[in-house]
């Protein structure tokens, strides 16, 4: 097989890139060897955990993908990201140029950039104060923490009460009691959910505000906002425990987007080598497929979790091309013995060239680029930046290209 | 028992971080409670079973094998094996007479295909139906498939001499249902392979693939059929010969079951075995082989990937195919399990869950409504023709349809 594009990697980074580069005309394959972080999303994108982010590019490390691009490109890009995911089918919430908050399942109030359409984005931190509020859990669900949530907007000034359903629909699920989960509940859902707005609107007394658990959507992106039509006050979703139904339904839009466009996506298959020489990629080997050839690739494998990046007791390695990595000498200094500090490991990843070019022993490949959590630099979570560099840099790759 | 023992194992349950995407993306769970779900039947159990089989449930038997979860898995973890290998290991309930007739296939084709009338008029009646629905709780809603009167390896005995004439050869495993119940997808094989300049030869005696002995526990019989396809398989390949097959599932079988479940070692044949749509589609972009289609052919198709094609990731390859036809307009289906898994669905006791599965795919043919569906398995094709009332065709039975010879 030979495409123009081969993108390894079926996360946010490889779709976006993905869906940019068909848009471009360009043949694309994207392989995937398994699900990705969208399904542990909390349904909010994040761009820089500061009030400012772009005027807060210059105080990153040099090293930041962000750093890279620069203030500048980073506005036009995160632009351009809303716009895509328009285009996809997928209205996010948000002012790609600045930062809101989302409402944690503690109650709390992060700072978000762009939210999943049924996770509400407010504007500051006073829209939360002082509300009635009715938070409702479905009988036997144990990943939606109704007290945490009560706790959390208590503080902020608000009074809530808890109320839980009894639905004959989930008493099968019911008989399963590990079964209980996220995803499993939401597929009922997406028939009963008629039934849930009807009672949440009996229940109602004075509150102005309803809470209920991300467990509708999943196959049909119009439930939530059917709820909210039929219950007369604001109704938020708030995230439960993985996987999380919002972030798997968006991996389902993206999907199917790319494949709409003509994009070829091979689930469940894995790049197993590749075949270098003189500084370019000319092909990879597959599980499945066996050798596939392109004119360009990108490596958008995600970080640890998702096997981009592995480590052995000395080295942190990237284990495709065996590229450069950002990393600290020495095990004893990747982390910080207390693990709430941010701990240097999590910002290893590849390094690149500023145009993101894979660098390996200090040269770069001419035909091979790394988007997303790959990337070394990020310190996503200390710096709130996950999705929004899987976003940027796939859209910057895919200019480039 | 070390401790390595216990915390680690063939099918890698030890790199499972518990995220439960597997169960999030298992067709049984939402359909039926009783089964404990993938994580749970596999990683988490295999976990306990190691220390003591003890904690073994009979109610793994409900996984359908479909690998849906291996495909999903974020962490490699071969999921399905895990739950498959402990049935094998340490399930105690013994294949009833009715799981045994179910996974004889070729067994209950060579008794039943002389009298193939007789069969079909018996398995097709209302009484009958109502005596294998109390007798053996095979579910009466079942349509069984239709035996053929003459099998294809009889019909081809015939063709086989004029195969010689082509200088390319490739060596066809046909399987039970082409051999039993639809000789015709065989000459269509064979029609297709001739129009590409390509002769086709029989393997020397194959066996069913097993597929439905190993769902069945039906351990020993299914190696035994193993080991001697693998020798069978073993002497065209070293006589140059690439295998070809038009089922996705007994490709399947036959490349990764044989080694992970029934520990038969397949290693000097297996990358020779691939589905002909596969070996067709390489052929045909490499430029090595050009079809001639007719040019006024016209067809609304909608194409199911079976589950083992999900696994194989060879749905690209029949898609592929089926696009290059001129005149076709082809929706690709999401990708859902149809329900029946083999014999699976034929048994009373799965029926509802069973067509509960697959009732997403029936919704969204239904939305399409194609001429007909298009997909390389057999047993889907009984569910979908059975559950949609439409016609399901084999990629290349489509093919052979819109080639212009
Ligand atoms: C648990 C968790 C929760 C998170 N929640 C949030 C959040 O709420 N908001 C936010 O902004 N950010 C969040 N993040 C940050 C997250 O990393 C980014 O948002 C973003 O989703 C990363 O996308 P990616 O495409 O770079 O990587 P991934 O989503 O990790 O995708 C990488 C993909 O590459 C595949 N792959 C790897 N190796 C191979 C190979 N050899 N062959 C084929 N395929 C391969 C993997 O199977 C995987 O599908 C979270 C991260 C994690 C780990
Ligand atoms: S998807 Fe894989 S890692 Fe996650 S729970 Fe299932 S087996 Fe474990
Ligand atoms: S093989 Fe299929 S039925 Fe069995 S656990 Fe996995 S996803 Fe579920």
């Amino acid at each position: 097989m030979e495409f123009d594009v081969m993108i390894i990697g079926g996360g946010l980074a490889g779709l976006t890139a993905g869906l940019a580069l068909q848009e471009k005309g360009k043949r694309t394959a994207i392989v995937s060897a398994g699900q990705n972080a969208l399904h542990f999303s909390s349904g909010a994108f994040g761009l820089l955990d500061r009030e400012d982010p772009f005027g807060a590019v210059a105080e990153l490390d040099e090293d930041h993908p962000y750093a890279r691009i620069g203030a500048d490109s980073l506005r036009t890009f995160a632009e351009k990201a809303k716009g895509l995911f328009a285009r996809a089918g997928i209205e996010l919430n948000g002012n790609p140029l600045g930062n809101g908050f989302r409402l944690t399942p503690q109650g709390a109030l992060k700072r978000a950039w762009l939210t999943l359409p049924e996770v509400d984005l407010f504007p500051d931190e006073a829209a939360v104060k002082g509300h009635k509020v009715l938070i409702v859990n479905l009988l036997g669900y144990l990943d939606f923490n109704t007290s945490f949530l009560a706790l959390g907007l208590e503080k902020k000034g608000c009074t809530c009460r808890v109320e839980t359903l009894r639905l004959p629909e989930m008493e099968r699920l019911r008989q399963n009691p590990s079964e209980m989960r996220s995803v499993n509940i939401a597929r009922v859902m997406d028939n009963a959910w008629v039934k849930v707005a009807g009672e949440v609107k009996s229940l109602l007394k004075d509150e102005d505000w309803v809470i209920l658990p991300q467990v509708f959507g999943l196959r049909d992106a119009t439930v939530p906002s059917q709820i909210r039509e039929t219950v007369p006050a604001r109704v938020l979703f708030v995230g439960t425990m993985p996987p999380s139904v919002p972030g798997m339904r968006t991996q389902m839009q993206l999907k199917r987007a790319y494949e709409a466009l003509g994009g070829t996506f091979l689930m469940g298959d894995e790049v197993l080598s590749a075949e270098t020489g003189e500084a370019r990629v000319r092909s990879v080997e597959t599980r499945n497929i066996g050798r596939i050839g392109a004119k360009d690739f990108i490596l958008a494998t995600g970080s640890y979790f998702s096997k981009g990046i592995a480590s052995d007791m000395n080295h942190v390695y990237e284990p495709l091309f065996a590229a450069d990595v950002i990393q600290d000498e020495g095990r004893g200094s990747w982390y910080d013995p207390n693990f709430f500090n941010p701990q240097s490991f999590l910002s290893y990843g590849v390094a690149t060239t500023p145009g993101f070019k894979v660098l390996k022993e200090g040269v770069p490949f001419e035909n091979l680029y790394a988007a997303g959590s790959v990337l070394g630099g990020c310190r996503s979570l200390a710096l709130g930046c996950g999705a929004g560099v899987a976003l940027v840099t796939a859209l910057s790759v895919a200019e480039t290209i | 028992m070390t401790l390595q023992e216990y915390t680690s194992s063939s099918h890698n349950f030890e790199e499972c971080m518990k995220c439960t995407v597997c169960t999030a993306y298992c067709p049984v769970v939402p359909a039926n409670p009783k089964y404990p779900g993938p994580k749970q039947a596999g990683p988490d159990g295999e976990r306990l079973r190691l220390k003591d089989p003890f904690f073994f449930e009979e109610t793994l038997k409900y996984c359908l094998n479909c690998k849906r979860c291996e495909v999903a898995c974020p962490s490699g973890v071969k999921v399905a094996d895990i739950i498959q290998a402990a049935r094998i290991r340490y399930s105690k309930s013994k294949p009833k007479l009715r799981d045994r007739i179910l996974a004889s296939t070729d067994f209950m084709g060579t008794l039943a295909r002389p009298f193939a009338p007789v069969v079909n008029g018996m398995t097709g009646l209302g009484a009958t139906k109502a005596v294998l629905d109390a007798t053996f709780a095979i579910d009466k809603h079942r349509t069984f498939p239709k035996y053929a009167f003459k099998g294809f390896e009889s019909w081809f005995r015939k063709e086989a001499p004029d195969q010689s004439r082509f200088p390319e050869q490739v060596a066809y495993f046909h399987g039970c249902y082409v051999n039993y119940n639809f000789p015709q997808l065989g000459k269509d094989f064979v029609k297709v392979m001739n129009a590409a300049g390509i002769g086709v030869s029989l393997l020397d005696k194959e066996k069913c693939c097993g597929v439905a002995m190993i769902s069945n526990g039906m351990i020993d019989g299914a190696k035994k059929h193993a080991a001697h396809n693998v020798a069978v398989l073993g002497k065209a390949v070293e006589s140059g010969k690439k295998i070809l097959t038009t089922s996705s599932t007994c490709t399947f079988t036959m490349r990764d079951e044989y080694p992970e479940l029934l520990g038969i070692d397949n290693g000097k044949v297996r990358d020779s075995i691939t589905l002909a749509t596969r070996y067709l589609y390489e052929k045909i972009v490499a430029g090595e082989v050009k079809l001639p289609f007719k040019k006024d052919f016209h067809a609304k198709i909608a194409y199911h990937t079976p589950c083992h094609m999900e696994k194989l990731g060879w749905g690209v390859f029949s898609i592929g195919l089926l696009k290059m036809i001129p005149g076709i307009e082809l929706t690709v289906l999401d990708s859902n399990c149809c329900g029946i898994a083999g014999t699976y669905g034929f048994k009373k006791e799965n029926y509802e869950v069973s067509q509960a599965i697959g009732k997403p795919l029936f919704d969204q043919i239904a939305r399409v409504a194609p001429d007909y569906v298009a997909c390389d398995c057999e047993t889907c094709k009984w569910q979908i023709e059975m559950s949609t009332g439409l016609e399901v065709r084999n990629p290349i039975s489509v093919l052979a349809e819109a080639l212009d010879i």
